[in-house]
């Protein structure tokens, strides 16, 4: 009874949090709603027993990749922005509520048929839920593990490669940036923010 | 009914352990201002009660009276979250830090010295400490000045980029505790000072202390608050109670960062020989959370402060290149170190 | 005990919910933050299932969804950097120099 207040709780929230950042035309809140939306997913894996996916899921999408996110956001001086919706709205919503509906009725009644594995929910207690995953992904998901090494190596090449275009740093004993390609930028960016300095 | 008891004593020692961290953060202002003035001999605080002891007090009302001005132009709500946003983050962590070994017994209820002992203890700390860089960047942002949104990005680039070095600085004592538990930790380090993580961790914990300095903005990693260039900061439009959300949220944040380097490195409660067991431990986990305090103190008056171009560089070039290295050779000896026991 | 369908219904809705989202925002920003939902909602089906199946495959899953999450992030604010630079705006609609 307890675990179904509190997924009514965690589920209810993220919901709530999704849908105030899609629909907000404050982009600061959408950011923030986000936030509070990723923190609830994580205690939605509290109730799945998955406390390791829970710390990661805070660690890396509330604590990494939203703060880039806000960062950028925070360079970029946002607003609010008067009209918000693009002119496809309309269409977008109406095919979304026939999407939720499709996807409701093929999911809801979903179950697990077959033979349940050995890792019943007591069985991950004992072993430690942190143990378990380590396992897993150092014996059977070693290669896929290897890849999403790569992916990730390529992911900063291409963002250091992508956002660093135009930044040429002279090797001066001040070990300053040269800010000279603002200079040869179109007028209406030329208040570009700091960006440069942080963002490399 | 027993529900109830549990929730009861739960409440009562967050209460305890809020109100002990609380306390030391009021009393480590006043430690900070009287090291610091004895290391550039003056007095210090010296009006408020006998060697100005009251002074916290005094500072707390100050800041409790002022007027909460909340400057034009400002977005009103995030301004009012943010210094929450820093505080809570800050304070969360406490919850699975073991400050003793023994539990007390009153009659059927038991009193842990922890308020919980979860399996990924050190990764809660850490994801959680990880958020408080929103509060900082949002406080930026939203007081609406150049000098606070200056400050809030700095800050926030320099807690993101010391906070991979911070982790991979733990990694070590976990792979050779053979868990994130903070209390299996402890345990692991039993048995003497020869036993402690720092004597086989050391550049681990080199690298720990050096970020976790930078993770909480202090001297000589004190960018974001750099007074002679940035007034203040993120924190320049902030006054009264707001201001003082922030700077509990610094000290509290030291203590916590020194008390997992105490657990990670220092041994926990453990004592340093056996011999010195009969002291309770937990006077061993304070005195060792203490020295670390002191020697914060010390550096602050010590070293000059960085620049920030410097602060990135160093962070991105010389730690996490080297805390790396540290996880790999960590994981080659212990691998060669496990098959030798299993023979 | 709470059944599996309930997990569904909250991945689902959260699912529909990003991909609206994508559809009817102008907003670079708000186009990545609801793929960014869309991962999540499918990351808590991989980890219900994973949970109620008794096998850890879905959850290590949804740990490389984490990881190729983090390198959409990078890439995609990459690509807005550029993109304010050369137009200052987030705007999708504007972003139309490729079009003939």
């Amino acid at each position: 009874m307890a675990a179904q207040l509190l997924f009514f709780y965690f589920g209810g929230v993220t919901i709530a949090g999704a849908i105030v950042a899609v629909t907000s035309r404050n982009i600061v809140y959408s950011a923030l709603s986000l936030l509070v939306a990723f923190i609830h997913i994580a205690g939605i894996y509290v109730l799945l027993n998955a406390e390791f996916i829970a710390a990661v899921q805070i660690l890396v999408y509330a604590g990494a990749i939203l703060v880039l996110y806000l960062f950028v956001l925070m360079l970029f001086n946002p607003s609010e922005e008067k009209l918000y919706l693009h002119k496809q709205a309309k269409v977008g919503i109406f095919l979304g509520v026939v999407v939720l509906f499709m996807m409701l009725f093929a999911g809801y009644k979903t179950e697990i048929i077959g033979k349940g594995g050995p890792l019943t929910a007591q069985a991950v207690k004992e072993m430690g839920h942190t143990r378990v995953i380590g396992n897993a992904l150092f014996t059977d998901y070693l290669f896929p593990f290897e890849v999403a090494s790569l992916i990730l190596l390529v992911a900063m090449f291409g963002a250091i490669v992508l956002a660093g275009r135009g930044v040429h740093r002279k090797k001066g004993p001040a070990g300053r940036i040269d800010l000279s390609y603002r200079d040869k930028l179109p007028k209406k960016s030329s208040e570009t923010p700091e960006e440069v300095i942080v963002g490399r | 009914m027993e529900l109830g008891i549990t929730i009861l004593v739960t409440v009562l020692q967050i209460a305890a352990v809020l109100g002990v961290v609380l306390t030391h953060v009021a009393y480590l202002t006043y430690a900070e201002r009287k090291i610091l003035s004895d290391m550039q001999d003056r007095l210090g605080p010296m009006e408020v009660g006998p060697h100005g002891l009251l002074q916290p007090l005094a500072d707390g009302l100050k800041l409790f009276f002022k007027e909460d001005i909340i400057p034009a132009g400002a977005n009103k709500i995030i301004f009012s979250a943010a210094p929450i946003l820093v505080l809570v983050p800050a304070l969360i962590g406490f919850a699975v830090v073991p400050f003793g070994r023994d539990s007390l017994q009153i009659g059927a209820i038991e009193i842990t010295p922890y308020i919980t002992d979860i399996n990924i203890g050190l990764l809660y700390i850490l994801a959680f400490s990880s958020l408080g860089a929103y509060g900082i960047l949002l406080g930026g942002w939203a007081s609406n000045s150049k000098y606070s949104l200056l400050g809030g990005l700095r800050s926030a680039a320099q807690v993101i980029s010391y906070e991979l070095p911070l982790g991979l600085a733990l990694v070590g004592p976990i792979l050779l505790s053979e868990s994130l538990s903070l209390t299996d930790m402890t345990v692991a380090q039993g048995g003497g000072i020869w036993r402690w993580f720092i004597v086989s961790q050391p550049v681990a914990f080199v690298i720990y202390m050096i970020c976790a300095i930078a993770e909480t903005n202090r001297l000589p990693f004190d960018l974001p608050e750099a007074e002679s260039e940035l007034v203040a900061g993120f924190f320049t439009e902030y006054s009264g109670m707001r201001f003082s959300f922030f700077f509990l949220a610094e000290y509290a944040n030291m203590i916590l960062v020194s008390c997992i380097a105490v657990v990670a490195f220092l041994g926990g409660w453990q004592a340093p020989l056996p011999a010195l067991e009969f002291i309770p431990p937990i006077v061993w986990f304070l005195a060792k959370v203490y020295f670390l305090l002191f020697f914060y103190i010390w550096l602050r008056a010590t070293v000059p402060r960085l620049r920030f171009d410097q602060l990135m560089a160093f962070g991105w070039k010389v730690m996490l290149p080297i805390a790396l290295v540290n996880v790999l050779l960590t994981s080659i000896v212990k691998y060669f170190l496990n098959q030798w026991a299993e023979k | 005990m709470i059944p599996l369908s309930y997990y569904i219904v909250v991945s689902t809705t959260m699912f529909v919910v990003g991909l609206v989202g994508i559809l009817i925002r102008k907003n670079f920003l708000i186009i990545l933050f609801s793929i960014e939902l869309m991962l999540n909602a499918a990351n808590i089906n991989l980890v219900a299932f994973s949970h109620y199946s008794g096998k850890v495959d879905g959850q290590v899953m949804s740990i490389f969804i984490i990881a190729v999450a983090a390198a959409e992030a990078a890439i995609g604010l990459a690509i807005i950097i550029i993109l304010f630079r050369g137009k200052a705006t987030t705007n999708v609609d504007e972003m139309d120099l490729m079009k003939w």
